[in-house]
């Protein structure tokens, strides 16, 4: 067991670090708040770097290794830098049988990017969800913040590239 | 808090409702947010103001109506008039015809008819309230005879005579494995004083059900004050809701009515004035499929790497660091506070001998009306998919109905006028499931469904147990090879060999179930698999369809 030696270094004067720092504090730095620190920082900076990783092990004094487990064990972090926009691709049940691979492909075709994937010039990212719940309005998209349902696969590329253009 | 100053709350907030004239309710769930129902909201809300009638017309923002294909639904509830696919600009338009009594078809406003067989069949017992009160607000929910069962339960039950009625209910987990609720508790209940917790297991992972996560954002208080019960009967503390980070509609409400009820001293320290304490926390999935199994999940509130561990012993006697912890469903613990406030025989009444009480449906895929519907147990796929579901879109055959996500199987026409309960849906290859129902027409084929849920639970494997790490990825490679035509007879025979070595060998229920939706299509759909071997192709022209938009 390791012993506590004065607050860990954050990797920068950044004042996200704080948060993080709070959430970990809020769980009494125990190592249970892993999870909930994780989602803290990639709330706080859209991804999973080195140092935040290094980080968040020595605020709850956990080894490295198990924070690199956690956070790549879990879809929903993510150790790369997302693009300027994301366009995520309900991929479930139902909208799989209504098009969803379709709209993949559309995709695909205009930016030449697959799901997980990002373009060169960082403006656009294409993830994939396993089922965003919205299944009575399959097939479904979420471009930026913005939930569409119903989507064919031509309107999702439009709506992309007018996402990237205002 | 006693009975009566709930009491009082309850007609304090009755009154003020019913000075308005009109309730116009929008319907602000996921569903028909995406189709911008907010804005409907602040737009009917705006509407009112200008027109001078603050005093008439209540507009409130409530949870799921149910028919989400025809959202933004709205509906005036004292007229029980309901709209669909309602915009900003309909609400002038909605607010005159209330000044005016009128008819407000006229123009552009498409009424909902509330009389046909989407909404006369169903059964409502978990959502009750769904679509009737506003989810951020306690007050609401007291109004409709919330933590009536909580208060009378610490009060006046024994924590055993609580028990005795979940017993007798009948009620099993709603999580889709159906083990009786009664039976869970008392085994926690038994293992006497000393730190126990409560989980809430609201990781709702399957592809193509939303039906946790329609309760949390239209009724989140039915599911503490359901907790809250199942802590006082088996003596528990502490309480978490282990939900996943893709729903934040449904967190966000979550931690407003947990502030709520600690504000009124319905949870906390010394509930009701006695010596019952119950907190609860909120715990985060984050994306990992295999923690909707109880061992991960408890993994996973640890801070840990989410992969189950063999039972017994089963989280009952050790689980939450190593204390005896109850899990249940959201649904199972939504449908407790109304067994306690109307009994075990009036909830036994409903459902089949052995399948008790509703279930809550989430209806979707190629079918007209899609949804979430709650239904009393014992009710046909029949009824449910061509009277609820209003049938086949399009003038297409039905083929199958998927039930149990990736755990589940298809089940055929043949078997459409099976009742709808644990047992029978076992015996047809199926299982009851979370609740997930989808829909598939002849534009569906088969075996690339197959591929798809093998796919999931390759994916979705932990990695912990060589026969699913391992097998679901053999089986996906079966698959591939059967869609794409490069197939031969014997390894659709080795596809059934795997199927059922992993079936006997996989660790936990993600793998043993992975076969599923494999087993029952070969039994059902075996023509499919023949003829994509054979050299004839894909019968419904979906796996020639997607190598070309691939091309």
């Amino acid at each position: 067991m390791q012993t506590f030696a004065g607050p860990p270094q954050a990797p920068s004067d950044d004042k996200r670090w704080k948060i993080v720092e709070a959430t970990a504090r809020r769980h009494g730095r125990e190592p249970h708040a892993l999870i909930e620190t994780l989602h803290t920082v990639q709330e706080c900076f859209g991804y999973l770097d080195e140092s935040a990783l290094r980080f968040v092990a020595a605020v709850l004094r956990v080894p490295l290794s198990r924070v690199y487990g956690a956070a790549t064990f879990y879809h929903f972090f993510t150790l790369k830098p997302q693009g300027k926009h994301t366009c995520v691709v309900c991929t479930g049940t139902a909208c799989y049988i209504k098009g969803a691979p379709l709209v993949l492909n559309a995709i695909e075709r205009s930016y030449g990017i697959k799901p997980g994937e990002t373009t060169a010039d960082g403006e656009l990212s294409v993830l994939t969800a396993r089922c965003l719940g919205s299944c009575g309005l399959a097939p479904a998209a979420v471009i930026d913040t913005a939930v569409l349902g119903k989507i064919a696969p031509e309107d999702v590329v439009a709506r992309i590239a007018k996402g990237m253009h205002s | 808090m006693t009975i009566e100053e709930l009491r009082r709350i309850a007609e304090t907030e009755r009154a003020a409702q019913s000075r308005f004239q009109h309730h116009v309710c929008v319907c602000v769930a996921a569903g028909c947010l995406s189709s911008g129902a907010d804005l409907v909201r602040d737009a009917l809300k705006m509407e009112v103001v200008e027109s001078g009638m603050q005093n008439e017309v209540l507009v409130k923002g409530v949870g799921c109506m149910g028919l989400c294909s025809a959202g933004p639904l709205v509906s005036v509830k004292t007229e029980g008039r309901m709209f669909q696919a309602v915009t900003a600009e309909h609400a002038p338009e909605i607010i005159r015809s209330m000044d005016t009594g009128g008819d407000p078809a006229t123009g552009g406003l498409h009424p909902c008819p509330t009389d046909v067989p989407f909404f006369a069949r169903q059964k409502k017992i978990v959502l009750e309230n769904s679509g009737l009160i506003d989810p951020e607000r306690i007050e609401d929910y007291i109004a409709h005879e919330g933590y009536a069962a909580l208060v009378t339960a610490i009060t006046e039950m024994s924590p055993q005579e609580v028990i005795d009625q979940v017993k007798g209910s009948g009620l099993r987990g709603r999580g889709g494995a159906g083990y009786p609720t009664g039976l869970k508790w008392s085994t926690v209940a038994k293992t006497g004083d000393q730190q126990k917790y409560v989980i809430c297991n609201a990781d709702e992972g399957d592809p193509g059900a939303f039906m946790d996560r329609a309760v949390l954002e239209s009724d989140p208080h039915r599911v503490l004050e359901g907790m809250a019960i199942a802590a006082y009967a088996v003596g528990a503390q502490k309480g978490f809701i282990y939900v996943r980070a893709e729903y934040p509609l449904a967190v966000k409400h979550l931690k407003t009515a947990i502030k709520q009820a600690e504000r009124l001293g319905l949870l906390g320290n010394s509930i009701c004035g006695t010596r019952f304490n119950f907190h609860i926390d909120i715990r985060l999935g984050a994306g990992a499929f295999v923690c909707g199994e109880e061992t991960a999940l408890i993994a996973s509130i640890e801070g840990k790497r989410g992969t189950p561990r063999p039972r017994p012993p089963f989280p009952a006697e050790s689980g939450l660091w190593e204390c005896p912890t109850l899990i249940n469903n959201v649904e199972t613990f939504a449908n407790i506070a109304p067994i306690v406030r109307h009994g075990a025989v009036w909830f036994a009444a409903i459902g089949t001998e052995k399948s008790k009480g509703t279930k809550v449906f989430a209806l979707a895929g190629r079918v007209e009306n899609t949804g979430l519907i709650e239904v009393p147990m014992g009710i046909t796929l029949r009824e449910i998919i061509h009277d609820i579901g209003g049938g086949i879109p399009d003038g297409k055959k039905y083929k199958a109905v998927q039930t149990g996500g990736p755990s589940g199987g298809c089940i055929p026409a043949e078997h459409l006028d099976s009742p709808v309960d644990y047992e029978s849906l076992a015996r047809i290859g199926s299982i009851m499931g979370s609740g997930g129902m989808i829909v598939m027409d002849e534009t569906s084929c088969m075996v690339d469904v197959a591929k798809y849920f093998m796919e999931f639970c390759m994916s979705e494997s932990c990695g912990k147990c060589i026969p699913c790490r391992a097998g679901t990825q053999q089986m996906h490679g079966i698959l591939e090879k059967i869609t794409s035509g490069e197939a031969a007879a014997a390894d659709v025979a080795l596809l059934m060999e795997l199927c059922e070595l992993v079936r006997n060998t996989a660790l936990c229920g993600l793998g043993q179930s992975a076969p599923n939706p494999v087993v029952t299509t070969l039994r059902y759909f075996r023509e499919e698999y023949d003829a994509h071997v054979s050299g004839a192709g894909c019968l419904a022209g979906a796996c020639k369809a997607k190598d070309e938009a691939t091309v």
